[in-house]
């Protein structure tokens, strides 16, 4: 982020500059393309060291293909993504897959992300033995080190996936993707698929990993319980583009965007005195084949002008609360003034 | 049962329900003792986690508990004109006048609902004609009114799409559609809003309340999610391991909840202490 590089890592560990990423659709018996679908408009985002990035959004806005594309598991159409000041897309296969240890990935299904036929013993080994110099004993031992840092008994490797429950498997999947200690962590929806009160412990276990690894974080997550409790930074997308970026209490307190005033008041709070202060949004979000003119969230904003309708507006620093919004007209519409016209009403 | 006013009367009563499942040989209870009840125009929330049996419950409502899963006790009691009927005892050509007539039902999964092969108007109409003798343009007209009804935009020229060329959100709203086509009573909405991005929840949120509201319909909504009781429902139950936990009104419950359980799942929801409808307050 521009005029937040701290003083003692001049570089953020994680740059993202301009990344598109463009899938062609092809249509009919000659499978023609007939036009291209933008996942990514052109987004930039930096990780720093140590720092934890939520990226949130509805499904469609190009959240996942980010890190996708952060990791390179996909190849962008366009763009940086540049990993301790090295541009990953400009390396060399082998140098990439070297560096591959330096940043892991936890999936949001952690049984279609684990290997039914494989240990849980030999799934954790399986990097140790591509990335690290260990021998066979040693290795037995880090896995056993690995499975009690996430909190299971070192005898469960014995176990095959099947045999586990929700939560064990995710947290055989965060073992994993800690096994060759990464700087990185893309956490893709990590708790998604699991049951209200698992979500908490394996929350509570990103958080204290992180602290205790220093491991910086992109939180990829619709939900806002995960955004909270990790979270340092949030940015909201919106068909492709960062619509709003800004501190996690600068967000949830004063959010800018109207887009992220409506998605923060369609979240269901446990307070039955707050119903009813909904925004509803009208409508769906567009098709990202056909992305309207002028701001992507034209069309569905309560308050869109003309002018939203022309032009897009940039990503652009607001006010002195540290944020940033891709708005003209920042900050109008707050969740206050809309529940002050609801009970109005 | 003294039966002098039957507005006095809950629309729906479960009581003692067990289902049970045969396991090494024996009936293992899965669902234990549960009693509820769905008063007229009321919207209860059944809460609780995957395997709690909140499923299993509104499927012995409607009498589809999967085999080799048995009901094996309890009673199930739907309001109607003669006195309150068990649905449980109930042979089976009239529970399938219950089943979509006097209660619709709404999934989670509206891809997996609808037949993929035929088209949403052509379904819708035949819901309709399964509950009504009317004749197949008049079952379409109405299917138009339905479709109107859930505000799905441009209803008329929606009735020749396919399932899969509507968006999750509108599936959803067509599903609702054909709960209503039988012109029920009560709604049993099972995680209709699951797997929804939030803003298109708070739409579907938002037509359940405004069906309850306008047509009176009674709704039990099955959900995981605490923050969707809070915002839409009356009362809440809460299951946990096949049983009642708890119940009570829903301000009740977010003000002081009883049981331990409650409260872990409280805890597990964001609260968003600094989210922008807190300020000022």
């Amino acid at each position: 982020m521009r005029g937040r590089a701290g003083a003692a890592s001049p570089e953020p560990l994680l740059a993202i500059e301009g990344l598109r990423m463009e899938y062609p659709v092809r249509r009919g018996l000659l499978l023609r393309q007939q036009g291209t679908v933008q996942a990514l408009a052109g987004v930039d985002l930096t990780v720093e060291r140590g720092e934890c990035l939520a990226l949130v959004g509805e499904s469609g806005s190009g959240k996942t293909t980010l890190g996708r594309c952060a990791l390179r598991l996909v190849e962008p159409t366009a763009g940086r993504i540049c990993f301790d000041g090295e541009d990953l897309r400009a390396l060399p296969a082998g140098d990439l897959r070297r560096r591959r240890r330096r940043f892991q990935m936890i999936f949001q299904d952690p049984y279609g992300s684990l290997d039914p036929r494989q240990r849980i013993g030999s799934i954790l080994a399986e990097p140790l033995e591509i990335h690290s110099g260990l021998d066979r004993t040693a290795r037995a031992g880090r896995v056993s080190e690995l499975l009690s840092s996430v909190g299971l008994a070192p005898e469960l490797a014995g176990r095959f996936p099947h045999q586990l429950s929700g939560g064990q498997r995710q947290r055989v999947g965060i073992a994993r993707a800690l096994a060759c200690e990464p700087e990185l962590l893309v956490a893709d929806e990590p708790v998604s698929s699991l049951d209200v009160s698992v979500r908490g412990q394996i929350l509570e276990l990103l958080a204290a990993l992180r602290e205790r690894l220093g491991l910086a974080m992109l939180l990829i997550s619709h939900d806002m319980a995960a955004v909270e409790r990790l979270a340092d930074r949030v940015a909201v997308m919106y068909l492709g583009r960062v619509v709003e970026l800004a501190p996690r209490e600068t967000l949830f307190r004063r959010p800018l965007h109207p887009y992220t005033v409506s998605l923060l008041s369609a979240i269901p709070v446990a307070d039955p005195a707050r119903r009813r202060n909904r925004i509803v949004l009208p409508g769906e979000p567009p098709s990202p084949l056909a992305p309207p003119p002028g701001c992507p969230f034209h069309p569905r904003c309560p308050i869109a002008r003309p002018r939203c309708a022309a032009e897009r507006p940039p990503l652009e620093a607001v006010g002195e609360w540290g944020g940033l919004a891709a708005c003209f007209y920042p900050g109008e519409m707050s969740g206050e003034s809309v529940r002050n016209g609801r009970e109005g009403t | 049962m003294p039966e002098n006013d039957p507005r006095d009367l809950p629309l729906l009563e479960v009581r003692d329900l067990e289902v049970s499942f045969p396991l090494a040989g024996e009936w293992t209870p899965v669902v234990c003792g549960v009693s509820l009840a769905v008063g007229r125009g009321e919207l209860l929330g059944l809460v609780g986690e995957s395997g709690s049996g909140k499923s299993l419950t509104a499927l012995a409502v409607l009498g589809l508990v999967p085999p080799p899963g048995r009901v094996r006790g309890g009673h199930v009691r739907l309001a109607g004109a003669g006195g309150p009927a068990d649905l449980l005892t109930l042979p089976l050509r009239e529970m399938r006048r219950v089943r979509g007539g006097r209660i619709g039902m709404v999934f989670q999964e509206p891809a997996s609902a609808f037949d993929p092969v035929y088209t949403i108007g052509f379904q819708i109409a035949e819901a309709v004609r399964a509950h009504h003798r009317i004749s197949p343009r008049e079952a379409r007209d109405e299917a138009v009114r339905l479709l109107d009804r859930v505000a799905l935009a441009d209803a008329r020229r929606r009735l020749g799409d396919y399932p899969h060329q509507l968006s999750g959100g509108q599936r959803q709203r067509a599903m609702i559609a054909m709960a209503l086509a039988g012109g029920p009573d009560l709604l049993l909405a099972d995680e209709p809003t699951t797997g929804l991005d939030v803003t298109l929840q708070a739409q579907v949120l938002e037509l359940l309340e405004d069906l309850r509201r306008d047509l009176g319909l009674s709704v039990l909504l099955i959900t995981h999610d605490l923050g969707v009781v809070a915002e839409t429902c009356d009362r809440v139950v809460v299951m946990r391991a096949g049983r009642v936990v708890e119940e009570a009104e829903v301000s009740a419950l977010f003000r002081a909840p009883v049981h331990p359980y409650t409260r872990e799942l409280l805890a597990a929801l964001p609260r968003l202490p600094s989210s922008p409808r807190g300020l000022g307050r």
